[in-house]
């Protein structure tokens, strides 16, 4: 019973996925694109979190924390760049 | 290391220490320091005849090779000391006359003399070696030494061009040589020459055996500039006239003579040989005394005809060849022909010598070769005068000189052919003679041209350069050294006749002779009237006619234009050659990344799809596969799309976030196949790729274009096949494995033996940490090439 309400809820996490990777294919803006990869990031989370569920380990905890960070980083990282044009200033450059 | 190795040797020796008595002492000329060598060498060598002519050949081996059998095996018999007196005898001549015809003032002498010294040892090298590997280096060291003495004077255009061409031609013809010894090896297993003429009936029924003599004749025909390679030798004559006495006339292009001589005992048997040796000998001796006539140069004149001479002495040779079908000595007359090889091999040596010598003075003293300009020297050179007479008579083949003699012995031997009943002979072999005949006629011509010429007629002062007077007496001993022996062996024939004639024709005719019984030599003056003594005095009369009523035949030269000749052919097939190669580099070398990405993987598809297909590998097994779940199809699908995205963005932008969906995608892969190290490494560096990718792209122009990416099948179809391949490969190396896996024994070990529980990490580090070092130093060097590459900028003018 259990496994098979973890099996479906990974099916969701993975439908919900593809549906993200809809809006990252068709945009139709960047900032779209960049919403949608961020989403697709905490997705992969939740679908890390039961597949360790499922397979009965915590050895991919790891993998959820920092998932959690590289979405938020690489989020900021997006945003700067169409904010700024740029990601890291040099100040030397100027 | 024997005495005689050390005499081989002693001009290496010698050459090291030239340049520093060239700068030492001064006020000496170099040259007479190298004079002493082959004086001396002369007198080591003449202590041989003595031994060699009484039978007894002497030969000592020092190992440099053993475990591929190459010895370097010293061997003197009658043929290598005849070569050996050859070029140490008219070796000191040459050096004693450069002494005076290169002014130390003027001259790099230093270099000259290393060259000369290099080449005079290759030279012995090549006759008194057994080992044809030996024999081989030495070869290759007389093409390279006579092509740093033609571009002597190098700040020359026709000298580099000269020294080029006979560079090519004789290590084109020393290469396949190289093939032919190699093949010889293959068949008998020795490098020794005297193992090999043992051998000679094996090798005649081996399949490599026309292949091998192919190969040395081309070898000997090139070196020795015998049709259709003799070109190089006219365009040789931009050497100092010491060098083209010396190499070309006198000793290197007698190596491949030598060859043919030294082979005849291995190849001789076939008609093969006997055809292609005299045939092309008889046809070159034709060509090359035609063709001398129409030279206004008197080099270029003595250069075509030591090309025809050398064609009567290798057909001479093949005639000879044909006394090994005969039992006994019954039927002397083929051997006869190589006793006249041999004997007009010497008499060449010294009358082309002298003649050489001759010119040179000439030039020397008047400033040109040009016979158009020269005329009426006799009496002011009456010395040079008198070489030239005995010299040109000698060639043309007048009584009482020895090229008379060596002629009628020709004479003989190509009239004896027609006697000969083997290899259609009795056919064509009328040819022989009469090539022979109108050949020694033009002999005669141009022989006649050379003196008259140049010594008579008008003198024209207001042409040339210097006042004509006679050369420095120095200059003179050795010609005048020479035209006395071409006088002496003319008078006296049989000094030379068991002394050193019968050895050499011991050496390339052996087992004819039963123990203790002697080739009969004997050359005399006066054999009755025979046929030989009309042809001569045909050539005689005929030739003095034409010479005669040379203005009005002359025109017939025209008839050949300019375009057809063989050099010309020569020019045009190497121009040919670099136009094309040229050609085909640019037709495939574009410079586009993408059409050598085009090539190389096209490649891979038809050979590894060709490998998979011909040998039937490729098997698809479904048991042992686990099952697929639906989510894992869902994550396929996702990173499908994303690679497809990827394909048909119109921004770059887009393809960097697919790009970066699919390599999540791939870590969750890993989530899924259960790699929690491999999921946390791909998770970071994907975020660090495709922020580089950013960061790279900021500095990159907007995609201009929004229109889609033209399709292109070739590349749609590359791209296909290689999908296509390699998803094959994986498919069939998962269906069939050859073996168990090894992770056993790491699921095992990598807490007993490592004290450690992760197991990728105890892999990583302690297993294999090898791996992981140089991973490291990847990863290093890489860093710092980044920061030099973005620290160091160096700007255009500042490069290098």
């Amino acid at each position: 019973m259990f496994e098979t309400v973890m099996k479906l809820s990974l099916l969701i996490l993975a439908l919900s996925t593809l549906f993200y990777f809809y809006r990252l294919v068709k945009g139709p803006t960047v900032p779209d694109r960049v919403v949608a990869l961020d989403a697709i990031g905490i997705n992969l989370i939740g679908l890390t979190g039961v597949t360790s569920v499922l397979l009965k380990t915590n050895a991919f905890l790891d993998v959820i924390l920092l998932l959690g960070i590289l979405a938020f980083i690489g989020t900021v990282a997006f945003s700067k760049f169409l904010e700024k044009g740029e990601i890291i200033e040099n100040d030397r450059n100027q | 290391m024997s005495l005689l190795h050390l005499a081989i040797l002693l001009p290496f020796i010698m050459a090291l220490f030239v340049p520093f008595l060239y700068k030492w002492f001064k006020s000496v000329h170099t040259g007479w320091f190298v004079l002493l060598l082959p004086v001396f060498l002369f007198i080591y060598f003449f202590r041989y005849i003595n031994p060699v002519s009484s039978g007894s050949n002497t030969y000592s081996t020092v190992n440099w090779i053993p475990s591929l059998g190459i010895q370097f095996t010293a061997y003197v018999d009658g043929l290598g000391l005849l070569f050996a007196l050859l070029i140490t005898g008219i070796g000191a001549l040459v050096i004693l006359y450069s002494i005076y015809y290169l002014p130390r003032a003027k001259e790099q002498l230093h270099t000259f003399y290393v060259y000369l010294l290099l080449f005079m040892g290759a030279m012995l090298g090549i006759v008194l070696s057994d080992n044809m590997i030996v024999l081989y280096t030495f070869w290759e060291l007389t093409s390279l030494s006579s092509f740093l003495l033609i571009g002597y004077w190098h700040t020359r255009e026709k000298s580099r061009y000269g020294a080029l061409k006979s560079m090519m031609i004789t290590v084109f013809g020393g290469l396949c040589m190289l093939g032919g010894i190699i093949l010889l090896y293959l068949v008998t297993n020795t490098f020794s020459i005297r193992e090999m003429v043992t051998q000679a009936p094996i090798i005649m029924e081996h399949p490599y055996f026309l292949p091998a003599m192919l190969l040395f004749l081309l070898g000997a025909f090139t070196k020795s500039a015998q049709f259709p390679f003799y070109i190089w030798l006219p365009d040789a004559m931009e050497a100092p006239t010491p060098v083209s006495a010396y190499l070309h006339s006198a000793t290197m292009v007698k190596a491949g003579i030598y060859l043919t001589a030294r082979f005849t005992p291995v190849f001789g048997l076939a008609p093969e040989w006997f055809w292609l040796v005299t045939g092309i000998g008889i046809i070159t001796l034709a060509w090359g005394s035609f063709h001398a006539i129409k030279q206004t140069d008197l080099k270029a004149i003595l250069a075509f005809s030591t090309v025809s001479q050398l064609g009567l002495i290798m057909s001479l040779l093949g005639a000879g060849s044909a006394s090994l079908h005969f039992e006994s000595l019954d039927n002397k007359m083929f051997s006869a022909a190589v006793v006249a090889a041999i004997f007009h091999l010497i008499n060449h040596a010294t009358f082309k010598g002298s003649l050489f010598m001759a010119a040179g003075i000439v030039d020397h003293e008047t400033g040109t070769r040009d016979i158009r300009k020269l005329g009426g020297l006799m009496s002011f050179m009456p010395i040079t005068f008198t070489i030239t007479v005995i010299g040109a008579f000698s060639m043309a083949g007048l009584p009482p000189f020895n090229g008379f003699l060596s002629k009628e012995m020709f004479f003989t031997s190509m009239l004896k052919l027609l006697e000969f009943n083997l290899f259609n002979v009795e056919t064509w072999g009328i040819l022989f003679p009469v090539l022979a005949w109108i050949a020694s006629v033009f002999t005669f011509i141009y022989s006649m041209i050379i003196v008259f010429k140049t010594f008579t007629g008008k003198y024209q002062p207001e042409k040339l350069d210097k006042v004509p007077h006679e050369a420095p007496l120095g200059m003179l001993i050795s010609p005048i050294i020479l035209a006395s022996l071409v006088v002496l062996f003319g008078i006296f024939p049989n000094v030379l006749s068991f002394s050193i004639i019968e050895p050499a024709t011991a050496s390339i005719l052996p087992y004819l002779l039963e123990d203790g019984e002697q080739f009969h030599v004997h050359i005399s003056h006066w054999h009755g009237w025979g046929p030989e003594l009309y042809m001569t005095l045909g050539v005689i009369g005929l030739g003095i006619l034409l010479y005669l009523g040379l203005a009005k035949w002359k025109l017939v030269y025209k008839l050949f234009p300019e375009k057809l000749t063989l050099n010309k052919a020569y020019d045009v097939s190497l121009r040919g050659l670099d136009k094309g190669s040229l050609k085909v580099q640019e037709l495939y070398m574009t410079g586009f990344l993408r059409d050598y990405l085009g090539y190389i993987f096209t490649f891979v598809v038809l050979m590894t799809g060709w490998a998979l297909f011909s040998k039937s590998a490729f098997t698809f097994e479904t048991a042992g596969n686990a099952p697929i779940g639906i989510y894992e199809i869902v994550l396929a699908a996702v990173m499908i799309l994303g690679a497809v995205t990827i394909l048909f963005a119109k921004s770059r932008l887009t393809s960097i976030i697919a790009l970066g969906s699919v390599g999540y995608g791939v870590a969750l892969f890993f989530v899924f196949f259960r790699a929690p190290d491999l999921a946390l490494t791909q998770l970071v560096i994907e975020t660090i790729s495709v922020s580089l990718f950013l960061l790279c792209f900021y500095y990159l122009p907007e995609l201009q274009k929004r229109e889609k990416l033209p399709f292109k099948l070739a590349n749609f179809l590359v791209s296909l096949g290689v999908g296509t391949v390699v998803t094959l490969i994986a498919l069939s190396a998962n269906s069939q494995r050859v073996s168990e896996t090894i992770s056993s024994y790491f699921i095992e070990n990598s807490y007993k033996e490592a004290g450690g529980k992760n197991m990728v990490n105890v892999i990583l580090v302690d297993f294999r940490g090898f791996d992981t070092l140089f991973e490291i130093t990847v990863l290093g060097i890489a860093a710092l090439g980044i920061f030099a590459m973005v620290k160091l900028r160096l700007s255009k003018g500042e490069e290098s």
